[in-house]
This record gives C-alpha cells, structure tokens and sequence, in this order.
C-alpha cells in the first residue's frame, strides 16, 4: 500500500474512533444540564442524585473523547503536511479558536463537576454543567467550521499555490458550515440521549435501581423524541445545501446519472460506476425535484455531468445515505414508542421493548459514523473542494512503515480503551449511585473505600 | 519581519511555556507516582492534580493549534519530521488520560497497579520527548527545499537531543515533586520535599551541561541575550532549591515556573529569527518572515487571544483557587 493510503486508513481509523464519543457526550452533557435544572428546581435530593449518577458515567466517556481527540489536532501536521502547508492560513485558526474558546472551558469545569460538588455552591455548579455542555458544542462548531471549509471553501483567494483568508466571517459562515452544525448537534442530542435511555434500559432489564432508571428515561426518550423531530428538517436542510454546493456528491447520494427535472427518489438499487447505471432501482417520481425545489419541475444534476475523475466513490455513498436517512425514523418510532408505555406504565415490564431500547441506543453512534463516511467520502477525490486532491494533500517525507507501526500502536492503544470503557461503564451502571453523603465525606480517608 | 510576526512568534512561546509550567507540575507527578508506597499515597497523587490535569493540558492543544494556524509551514514541517516520536508522545498522553480516568474506579490491586504503570510511562514519555524534540529544534534539522525534513528517524536521537530531553525529563520531575511538596501534608510532603531536592540536584547540573553546549553551539539569535536568559535561569534553579530546603514550597514551585520563562526565553533568543533551522542550508530555514500566516490571519488570531486568554486565565485562577485550597483527600473524583 502506498503512503496515501496508509495515512487516509490512519486518519480514518483515529477520527472514526474518536467521532464516537464527542457526539455522545455532547448530548449527554445536555440531558445533564436538564436533570440538573430539575434538581434545582424540584430541591429533591432524589433528582440531585440522579443527576450525580449520570455525570460519572459522562465523565468516563468524555475522558475516552479527550484522550482521542489530541491524536487529531497533531494528525493535520503528521499526516497531511502538504495539505497543512496549504490551507494553515484559512485552518489552523478555527483550531486554534476550538482550543481558547472551548477546551479549556469544558475541561476545566469538567474539574469542577467531578471534583467540585461539596466545594462550591449550586448555583455554580450548575453553571459549571452548562459551560461543559456550551463548551462542548462550541466546540463542535469550531471543527465543523474548519471540516466545512473543506467542503465549500469560502473567504479566501490562492497566493503562490496557498489558500490565503481574504474574509474571516465568509471562512466560519461558508456556505455548508450552519446546516452541518444544526444537523451534526442534533445527532449528539440524540445520540446523548439514546445511549442515556438504552442505560436506563439494561438498569431496567437487569431490575437495578429501577427509579433512578425510569426517571431517567422519561426524560432521555423525551429529547430523542424531539431531536429526531428536528433532525428531520434539519438533515433535509443539509441535503439541500449539499445539493446546490457540492451537486456531484448528491447525485452520488441518489445514485442517479442523468441530469433532470421530475427527478425520481431511488428507494433501494445498486449503482454501478463502470455501467454507469443503477441496477434494480426502485423509485418514486419526482420526489427528489420536490425537495429540491418544492416543485416537480426542479432540475437536478446527474453523475453523467461531471468528470469520472471527479466522482466520489459510488456504493459508501448511496448506502451510508440510505442509512443515515432511513435511522432517523428508527429513533422517531422507539422514542415514541417508549413515552406511550412509559404514559401507560407498561414500559418496565415490557422487557422486549427494553431489549429494543438497549440494541437501538447505539444505533445513533452508528448513523454519526456512517454520515460522517458520506460526507467525507463525498467530498473525494478533493481534500479541499475543487482546490487540493487528497493525493497531494500528504506528509511527503512520512515513510509508509512508520505509518503502518503507528496504526499497529493507536489500534491497540484503542482497543484497549474501548474495552475498558465497556467494562468500567458496566460496572458503574450495575453499581448504581454511590451514596456519599457528606458523613462519608468526612470520615477518616483510609476508612473510606475508594 | 512585522510587528505582528513578531508578536506571533512570542506568543507561540507564550503559550509552549504556559504548557510547560501547567501540564508540566502534573507529568512531573506521574513521574514520581510508582514512588507512592500504597494504593492511598498513589491516590492522593492522582487527586492533586485531578480537577486541572485535563485543562493544563489544553495548553499544548492552543499550542499547537497556534502554531498551525501562524505558522502553518513550520507545523507541518516538525509534526511530519517528528512522526513517530510524535506518535509515542500521543500514545503517552493517551494512557495517561485513561490511566487517571479508569485507575480508581476497580477495587482490585492488578487492575490499579496496570494503571499506576500507565500513568507513570505515559508521563515520562512525554517529558522526555518533548525536550528531545525542542533539542532538533534548536540544533536544527536536515531540511529539503520544500521545508520536508529528510534526516530520517535516527537522526533525531542524537547526543545534543537526547541531552535537551533528559535536561527537560529532569526540570518536569523537580517541578512535579515541588508541587507535591505545596499540596500535600504530613509525611508525604516531607518525602516529596526530599524528592525534589534529590532531584534538583540532577537538574541542576544536566541544565548547565545543555546550556553551556546550547550557547557553545546553537545560538542563531542573540547570544547576549540568550545567555542573560539562561543566567537567569541559573538563578531561578538556584532560589528554587534553596527555597525548597527551607520548606517554602509554594514559593521553590514559583520559581521553578519562572525556570521554565526563563528557559523559554533562551530558547527564543536562541532560535530567532528562525522557527526552524535548517542544519545543512540556512536558507532553507523557516524563518518568522519566510513562515507566517497573512496579517489578515494573524491579526484575527491576535483578537481571538487578546479575547480568550485573559477569560482562560481568569476562569482558571478561579479554578486552582477552588480546589488548591480544598484538603486533600481519597474519597472524592478519581
């Protein structure tokens, strides 16, 4: 294998790896803020505890999330020097914006929140949680807006061979980057959500502190229900902007070739790039024209305008779309689902729905990964849109054994801590609440097991 | 060369040496944690630096997102010429973030002792590369006219790195030890205070041995200036460990901190007006002028860290005040 396709592989390895747990405990840190309010609110020390509960299972991911997360800030550099080189004038500052603005506010009041419970007053406690989870967003802002510059660069004009910032505001608002935002937050809220609920779920097929569980559940079933509500205008919204920015990579969605109006929608078939045609298609007339345009006259652009060369790769992409799309309406039906039993208290006896809840939750994860796989599949052959192929965007000098033993590395250091995570996240949930109260508290350290 | 560039390349220091003295106290104490007799000294270690480890570290993330964004040429060059030591800093970092996260939370003497291993290596790790890493920097590298560094991996083990990094292995241990020695009571910080001033010791004399060939050798820049740098330095090392003899340990740490400014300003005396020098044609060096991001670029950067960094350093000194100040114990967070 060449060097280029080492470092994709790595690249993709480790933000593939990583891109599992910021969404998670974005959405998290949400439903957090939200029992947290209603501690405050409702002063009973049965929410506070719930509360409590829930952010040391937040914790353990997002240390899983911080751990990864160094490996791509340094990967740009290792990996992609050319494309370092490139586009440093235009990137490296929504990077750096990520780091000021949010890392130190997520991670030093992440501190506060682990540490901080008996030391400072609620009210800045609870602060604490909200800046964790508006760090924590922010920061996800930051990075789609370096990634969506990629897509649809803006606010920059090529001097000798580099992207150089002509416009910062057209850079952070170019054209993908506010539907990717909306779109790509809203999956956390109903990652965060999903994967609180499916907790709760084994709590509650295991017959652990089933209070705790059920309330918790209410309330994560609650947010999924209206995210997903949302990610459905709010995923239309992104297709749109893909459709009028980066048309090639739609048609590739659709797996449609010819470019018309009363566009059909493909249900299921099987592209083929050589024959370029799609076998077995089944479609609707002329569904993808409406959305489009609201009208069946509404052309739409077919892989046959464009280039072979410039064609993303055909199969990811119409199937990670048909997935991405088709799981929305998976987390729309349980949620639902699950708040009528939950209204009819039948939900905790219901254990095969509980199983239904435990297997979907990590579905969510599962539809980031395969979304994110669309859209930077999507964007290839480029690194950056129409500017930088990826085949020129790499580290030169980088030989292709040193990437190969640091995949070797990462992957095992990896595995390691996804199954530790598993194991520790297992463990916590079948233990439940820790009661220290604040007796404990106070009691002698060595009488006080750890 | 601007004003601006100018100002870029202190801050990039300005921000390398804030990583140095925050995430530095807290590798410093993953170095001596194997010397925790029991699982509850090993614990009282992990919670000293628990609420802050996460955010000093964000130091070495804005530093190198900095770096990117003014001077993306010379990010690209050292992190691909620094791939595979890189590549163990990374995994350092990562055993050590899991090692504190997961350490505590199973009873069980093997699973505790496999993580007291995690921390302590991926803490020395780090500490020793990063100083082997500045040590090529300074020395400077093979570089191609594309600003790719050619000289392979061996090459960077050289005597001159490997000296910087143990020098920077050995400032990190003092400065651990001396903050252990601040937080701690009783007997421990008896035993941290002995640690460091063992320690400083080593410190001492591996710093003057790297001074002395860095000012020998290496100076690009300013040697009048380097060199009252590193004079400084010298009395800064000087005043720690007396202060730590005489048991003023807030005080020693202080002063090791200002090591560190000290240390960074010889560096960038040093260096200047070179990022990255190019040890076989000078003009191929990356210099602050040949490197930097647009103005445009640069002067958004300035706004964003005349904005942020203050809040950063507010919110933070709240932070340390909180919890600087709360006793020590094994019952809460790790």
């Amino acid at each position: 294998m060449d060097a280029v396709l080492l470092a994709r592989l790595q690249f993709a390895l480790t933000i593939g790896f990583h891109f599992i747990f910021p969404p998670l405990t974005i959405g998290m840190a949400w439903v957090i803020v939200l029992m947290l309010g209603r501690a405050r609110r409702s002063n009973d020390p049965f929410d506070q505890q719930l509360a409590r509960f829930w952010i040391k299972i937040f914790t353990l991911s997002f240390a899983v999330g911080v751990a990864t997360g160094i490996t791509m800030e340094f990967q740009f550099g290792t990996n992609w020097a050319n494309y370092s080189r490139f586009v440093g004038d235009i990137f490296g500052a929504p990077l750096a914006i990520e780091a000021v603005f949010t890392f130190f506010l997520e991670s030093t009041f992440l501190g506060v929140l682990l540490f901080g419970e008996k030391r400072v007053s609620r009210n800045f406690y609870w602060l604490a949680a909200w800046l964790v989870a508006l760090g924590s967003t922010l920061s996800a802002f930051w990075i789609i807006v370096a990634n969506s510059w990629q897509q649809t660069p803006a606010g920059y004009e090529i001097v000798d061979g580099r992207a150089q910032l002509t416009s910062f505001v057209d850079v952070v608002f170019n054209p993908s980057t506010v539907p990717r935002f909306l779109h790509t937050f809203d999956a956390a809220l109903i990652s965060g959500s999903l994967a609180i609920a499916g907790m709760a779920a084994w709590m509650l097929l295991k017959r652990r502190h089933v209070e705790l569980a059920t309330r918790s559940l209410r309330l994560a079933l609650l947010v999924t229900l209206v995210a997903s509500l949302l990610q459905i205008g709010l995923g239309h919204a992104h297709a749109l902007q893909v459709i009028h920015t980066q048309p090639v990579k739609f048609a590739a969605f659709e797996g449609m070739w010819e470019t018309q109006d009363h566009a059909p929608l493909t249900l299921l078939g099987w592209p083929d790039a050589e024959a370029e045609t799609t076998h077995f298609d089944v479609h609707i007339h002329p569904w993808v024209s409406i959305m489009a345009g609201l009208s069946p006259t509404t052309r739409v652009q077919g892989l046959k305008d464009f280039p072979r060369a410039e064609r993303p790769p055909l199969l990811i992409l119409f199937w990670s779309w048909r997935f991405m799309v088709g799981t929305v309406f998976v987390f729309l039906g349980i949620s639902l689902l699950g708040l009528w039993l939950l209204r009819r208290n039948a939900l905790v006896a219901n254990r095969r729905f509980l199983w239904l809840l435990l297997l979907a939750s990590p579905l969510p994860l599962l539809a980031n990964e395969v979304g994110w796989i669309a859209a930077e599949v999507g964007r290839q052959p480029w690194a950056v849109w129409k500017l930088l192929r990826t085949d020129q965007a790499h580290s030169p000098v980088v030989p292709a054994g040193q990437i190969v033993l640091s995949i070797v590395l990462l992957c095992a250091v990896y595995a390691l801590l996804f199954g530790v995570w598993i194991f520790v996240l297992r463990r916590k949930l079948l233990k439940g609440p820790d009661d220290v109260t604040s007796a404990a508290a106070s009691a002698p350290p060595a009488e006080v097991t750890p | 060369m601007t004003a601006l560039q100018l100002t870029w390349f202190v801050l990039i220091g300005v921000l390398l040496c804030g990583y140095a003295i925050l995430d530095g106290f807290d590798l410093g104490v993953g170095c001596w944690h194997l010397c925790g007799r029991d699982d509850k000294e090993r614990r009282l270690f992990i919670n000293a630096i628990g609420p802050v480890w996460d955010g000093n570290e964000v130091w070495l993330l804005t530093g190198g997102g900095a770096l990117f964004a003014a001077f993306p040429p010379v990010y690209a060059s050292v992190f691909s010429g620094f791939y595979l030591a890189l590549m163990l800093v990374l995994v350092g970092l990562i055993l050590r973030a899991a090692a504190i996260e997961f350490r505590s939370q199973v009873e069980s003497p093997a699973w505790r002792q496999a993580w007291d291993v995690a921390f302590a290596v991926g803490s020395v790790l780090p500490a020793l590369l990063f100083g082997v890493a500045l040590g090529n920097v300074v020395r400077g590298l093979e570089l191609d006219v594309g600003g790719n560094y050619v000289g392979g991996f061996f090459a960077l083990l050289n005597p001159y790195a490997l000296l910087v990094g143990l020098t920077g292995l050995a400032m990190f241990v003092v400065h651990g030890a001396l903050f252990l020695a601040a937080r701690l009571d009783g007997e421990l910080q008896v035993r941290a205070r002995g640690w460091a001033s063992r320690s400083w010791v080593v410190f001492a004399a591996l710093y003057v041995v790297t001074t002395g060939c860095t000012l020998a050798t290496y100076v690009r820049g300013s040697l009048p200036l380097a060199l009252t740098a590193s004079s400084f330095g010298l009395l800064c090392i000087v005043t720690s460990g007396l202060l730590n003899r005489s048991g003023r340990d807030l005080a020693a740490f202080l002063a090791s901190a200002a090591t560190m400014l000290c240390i960074w300003g010889g560096v960038g005396a040093t260096l200047f007006p070179n990022l990255l020098p190019a040890s076989n044609d000078p003009l191929r060096s990356l210099t602050i002028a040949s490197s930097s991001s647009s103005s445009g670029t640069l002067t958004v950067m300035l706004v964003v860290a005349l904005v942020g960094m203050p809040l950063v350093i507010g919110y933070t000194a709240v932070v340390y005040r909180i919890f600087m100040r709360m006793p020590l114990t094994v019952d809460q967070g790790y």
